[in-house]
């Protein structure tokens, strides 16, 4: 079959995507692309950015090598002239011809600019390519004042824009407020607010009539009501026009407000022509957004090929931040049909709009408008596109949570065409078609259907689904520890605990298979820990650690070690900082205190360890546990003994804390903190376990974190004394160490807790399991059998085999090499190391 | 490579690694030996450098085995390496491995 020709008239964002689709399609074609601007594809819609910093070859969508490799024909800063549909040609301003057999029209837009006197003159200027942005900049070089005529999407970005150059920006909008299309009159005095409390001044209801020069600036503005506005530029961003002037002069169909008309398969009135994006009018409606735009393009590639797929419309839902401001609009958003009933709430404190309009019976989701805070924008999305049916307090949808819990919805009520994935168009019934195909893991479905591959903001939604509708199909979803043990962490502490296992090697023989591997290895080695807390370095236990554990120390990136003793509360004799200091130039080590209240020594080599802890413990120190997934430190406040505000002793209480439970092995680090009174300055509510005295007694927090996803601690129990104090966490900690899965963080596992806090405080205060006394005894095994590792070791000689870089040789690795920065040791960069020609192994 | 004895086999950790420093062909080469009594080789050999992380640490990594693969575990980055071919599980990249036996009391690299 002869090939087709296909010319592509415009690089947008759309054209270029129309290309990249056929590129990707069945069909064998010859493409060619003609761009008007000078450079290929990129993308506008986050053109502001630019003034942020970043360069235009940032925002670039594709390179003209790319299309050099897609084998597309690509023509750019030359426009399109005339078409001739009898020839079935186009022809440039550069005189160039180029024959189709399909043409696709993917012009875009224009600025309108309103016919005012005076815009002609310079530096009134339009927001819509890179080369506007160079025009913006170069007028607003050393100059004070800028407007935006238009308080739209654009012309408050553009607003943003001016700012960033440093000027005094302003928008004037024709309309009573901002985002008049999308905002109704509360969501758009909220957004005036918030943009006028951010430095830019705004002006509505205002005509401009004409532009004069200006007394103290270049230009001035004069408006209807004869008011006046100086300005050293103005920027127009008061809407778009189709490019449909080619079109037009074809004798294609236009719009009765312009733009080509198109049918549902993107066909113009030419059945050779399509038209695709912007410069398109369907049914009298331009699609004015890029994703619309897209799903043209994907419709109109479709028309080449066997599977046609229609264009009927998109929804022109819309979530942005502009100018650092959450805006977020649905369907209709200011509740114009007829029937729709509205539920609004305004926090006018916290600056907070939202309107959501719902159908007379209140069952269906007509719109919404948000300003301020989009975080319900998702939900509401689902049941507007999906039409799906409202709980009977549909407000709480938008009301804050503590006004009662906010009605989710249940993954199950999605319908099939829910889309997951925005950034890939990933339905539901997509991610089902790929579980019918046999895909049964989260990692398996992302890589076929390409879900949560783009942004990664459905990742949640995504696991929701499949973890769903694989338990529904009668699937497991798989929770073994590994390949080698079909057991959760949970299953195989019971079984640890009730068999009296205590090697590895019994259980995988009695209960799993293989030889073990990086992942049940050190679960196992911490839950052996956990039950019988025999010595870290024992023969049978060393195969479990990872490096960390096995050489009692932390690896850094080039393969040294850093070493932290243990400061029990952060409390440390002025002799004990001047040894660590000592221990540090003598080793040559880098020094840094911790966020723990510790201090770190790095840089120290494999075979010094055993020399350099050995001074530490004749200097009182002792083992930090900074290796293993245990107790790491108590941080605390000075408390009462110094403080003017403590209430309680902070310092001593933390590390009695801390002593009750080093070594303690456990699923996760964990972190304490004990502050003496609620200025809180030992930052207790992001620690697993924080305290918090009263003047009463002592306030407990468990199961925050400041980790990748920080969680502020609950509020636990209020005004303990000290023994309730420590019989409730040797209870919680324990219960945490039994039932947690590998790696699980407090906060996570207590968000995985059936029953949340209710739940754990029956089983910690009230012992509604009857565990309480199993719990304290197994933690006060713990606490007998407490030895400090690195002094247990150096009294062996056996274990200390272990920590000789080579076993036949005393030489040193030479691949470590170290640079100086301010005064200490780093590891040197594979540049220096090259530069100094040392010779790198192997 | 000539065959050489480089330690005795009390000098192997069991069920884990050790580092020997080694010539091969006229360069010093650091070199991971993994003792697993129980499996039918019992020893390997291969470059101590891991190729990903860029430093020598591959003695200290985990073994195990994934699937019917042995292998150890990088303690860098967790990335898995056979310990009969070198090659990296999960990406690019491979080690060399070295023939290695226990012979007596002592430990033979080379063959």
């Amino acid at each position: 079959m002869k090939k087709l020709k296909i010319v592509v008239v415009g690089n947008g964002m759309v054209g270029h995507h129309y290309v990249e689709t056929l590129a990707a399609s069945s069909v064998d074609a010859d493409i060619c692309v003609i761009g008007g601007e000078s450079r290929p594809a990129y993308d506008r819609v986050h053109l502001s950015e630019v003034f942020d910093g970043k360069k235009p070859s940032d925002l670039a969508l594709t390179t003209r090598e790319r299309y050099v490799e897609l084998g597309v024909d690509a023509h750019f800063g030359d426009f399109v002239a005339r078409i001739d549909r009898v020839g079935k040609k186009v022809v440039t301003e550069g005189g160039q011809e180029f024959l189709y057999d399909k043409l696709v029209l993917a012009t875009g837009s224009y600025p309108f600019i309103p016919p005012v006197p005076g815009r002609e003159q310079a530096h009134c200027l339009a927001y819509r390519t890179i080369d506007d942005l160079a025009e913006i900049k170069a007028s607003a070089k050393g100059k004070q004042v800028g407007v935006v005529v238009g308080g739209g999407l654009l012309g408050l970005e553009c607003a943003n824009a001016l700012k960033n150059l440093g000027l005094e920006a302003h928008v004037v909008e024709f309309a009573p407020g901002l985002m008049g299309v999308q905002l109704d009159e509360g969501g758009s005095g909220m957004l005036r607010r918030k943009i006028e409390a951010l430095g830019v001044k705004v002006h509505t209801n205002k005509a401009t009539q004409k532009i004069v020069a200006g007394d103290q600036h270049r230009l001035k503005m004069e408006f209807a009501d004869e008011t006046q506005l100086e300005t050293d530029l103005i920027v127009f961003s008061a809407g778009i026009r189709p490019y449909d002037q080619l079109a037009r002069d074809a004798d294609l169909n236009v719009g009765e407000r312009g733009g080509i008309e198109i049918d549902y398969h993107c066909k113009t009135s030419d059945e050779n022509i399509f038209a695709i994006g912007e410069c398109a009018v369907l049914g009298n409606f331009i699609y004015g957004l890029v994703a619309p735009g897209y799903r043209m393009a994907e419709a109109a590639v479709s028309q080449l090929t066997k599977e046609k797929v229609s264009f009927t419309g998109a929804d022109m839902s819309t979530k942005l931040k502009l100018l650092g401001v959450d805006v977020g609009s649905i369907g209709d958003s200011k509740g114009v049909v007829e029937e729709s009933r509205a539920f609004v709430f305004s926090d006018e404190r916290d600056d907070v709009y939202k309107r959501l309009n719902v159908t007379a019976d209140g069952k269906r989701v007509l719109g919404a408008t948000l300003v301020g805070d989009c975080s319900d924008y998702d939900t509401i999305l689902q049941y507007y596109l999906n039409d799906i049916e409202l709980p009977a307090e549909a407000e709480n949808l938008i009301l804050p949570a503590t006004n009662g819990a906010a009605p989710t919805l249940g993954v199950d009520a999605l319908p099939m065409t829910a889309s997951i994935c925005s950034c890939h168009n990933v339905t539901k019934a997509d991610v089902m078609a790929a579980i019918d195909d046999g895909q049964v893991t989260l990692g398996d479905i992302k890589t076929c259907t390409k879900a949560s591959t783009g942004c990664g903001g459905c990742a949640a939604l995504l696991k929701n689904v499949v973890d769903f509708e694989l338990s529904a199909r009668g699937l497991e979803v798989n929770t073994d520890l590994c390949e080698h043990f079909k057991f959760t962490r949970q299953q195989l502490f019971t079984i640890v605990q009730s068999t009296q296992i205590k090697t590895f090697n019994e259980l995988i023989a009695q209960h799993g298979n293989g030889l073990g591997c990086d992942i049940c290895k050190p679960a196992i080695g911490s839950i052996l820990a956990s039950v019988w807390n025999e010595h870290v370095l024992e023969s049978d236990l060393v195969p479990l650690q990872d490096t960390n554990d096995t050489f009692m120390a932390n690896m850094q990136k080039d393969g040294t070690y850093s070493v932290v003793p243990r400061v029990p509360g952060g409390e440390i004799l002025p002799d004990q900082l001047i040894s660590l200091g000592q221990v540090a130039k003598d080793y040559g080590l880098y020094t840094k205190i911790t966020g723990g209240q510790r201090v770190d020594l790095f840089g120290a080599q494999l075979n010094d360890l055993p020399d350099i802890w050995g001074r530490l413990i004749n200097a009182g120190f002792e083992t930090g546990h900074a290796y293993a997934k245990s107790l790491r430190t108590v941080k605390s406040c000075v408390g009462s003994t110094w403080c003017r505000y403590g209430v309680q002793d902070s310092v001593g209480q933390a590390i009695d804390l801390e002593n009750r439970y080093k070594g303690l092995r456990s699923p996760h680090k964990l972190k304490m903190a004990v502050s003496g009174c609620t200025r809180e300055c030992a930052e207790a509510q992001s620690k697993d376990v924080g305290v918090i005295a009263t003047e009463n007694g002592w306030n407990l927090y468990l199961c925050g974190n400041g980790g990748m996803k920080p969680r502020h601690a609950d509020l636990f129990a209020t005004d303990l004394d000290t023994p309730t104090l420590l019989q409730y966490i040797d209870r919680f900690l324990m219960f945490y160490v039994r039932t947690a899965d590998r790696l699980q963080r407090t906060s996570v596992w207590f968000e995985s807790l059936e029953g949340g806090l209710p739940y754990l405080q029956s089983v910690i205060i009230d012992d509604s399991l009857g565990i309480g006394a199993e719990l304290e005894a197994q933690m006060q095994h713990i606490i007998d059998t407490y030895q400090c590792e690195w002094k247990t070791a150096l009294g062996d000689a056996d274990k200390l085999k272990r920590f000789r870089q080579f076993v036949n040789s005393s030489e040193r690795d030479a691949n470590i090499v170290m640079s100086t920065e301010r005064g200490q040791i780093r590891p040197a960069t594979e540049a220096e190391k090259r530069r100094n020609q040392l010779k790198v192994l192997p | 490579m000539s065959q050489q004895i480089i330690c005795t086999v009390s000098d192997l950790v069991v069920n884990s690694g050790v580092c020997a420093l080694v010539e091969v062909h006229g360069e010093q080469k650091q070199v991971a030996l993994f003792y697993l009594p129980e499996t039918e080789q019992k020893l390997y050999a291969l470059d101590n450098w891991d190729p990903l992380g860029n430093a020598n640490v591959l003695s200290r990594g985990i073994v195990g085995s994934v699937g019917d693969e042995l292998v150890v575990a990088s303690p860098l980055y967790k990335q898995h390496f056979s310990l009969s071919t070198g090659d990296c599980i999960e990406a690019d990249a491979s080690v060399s491995v070295y023939p290695a036996r226990i012979s007596g009391a002592h430990v033979v690299l080379g063959a």
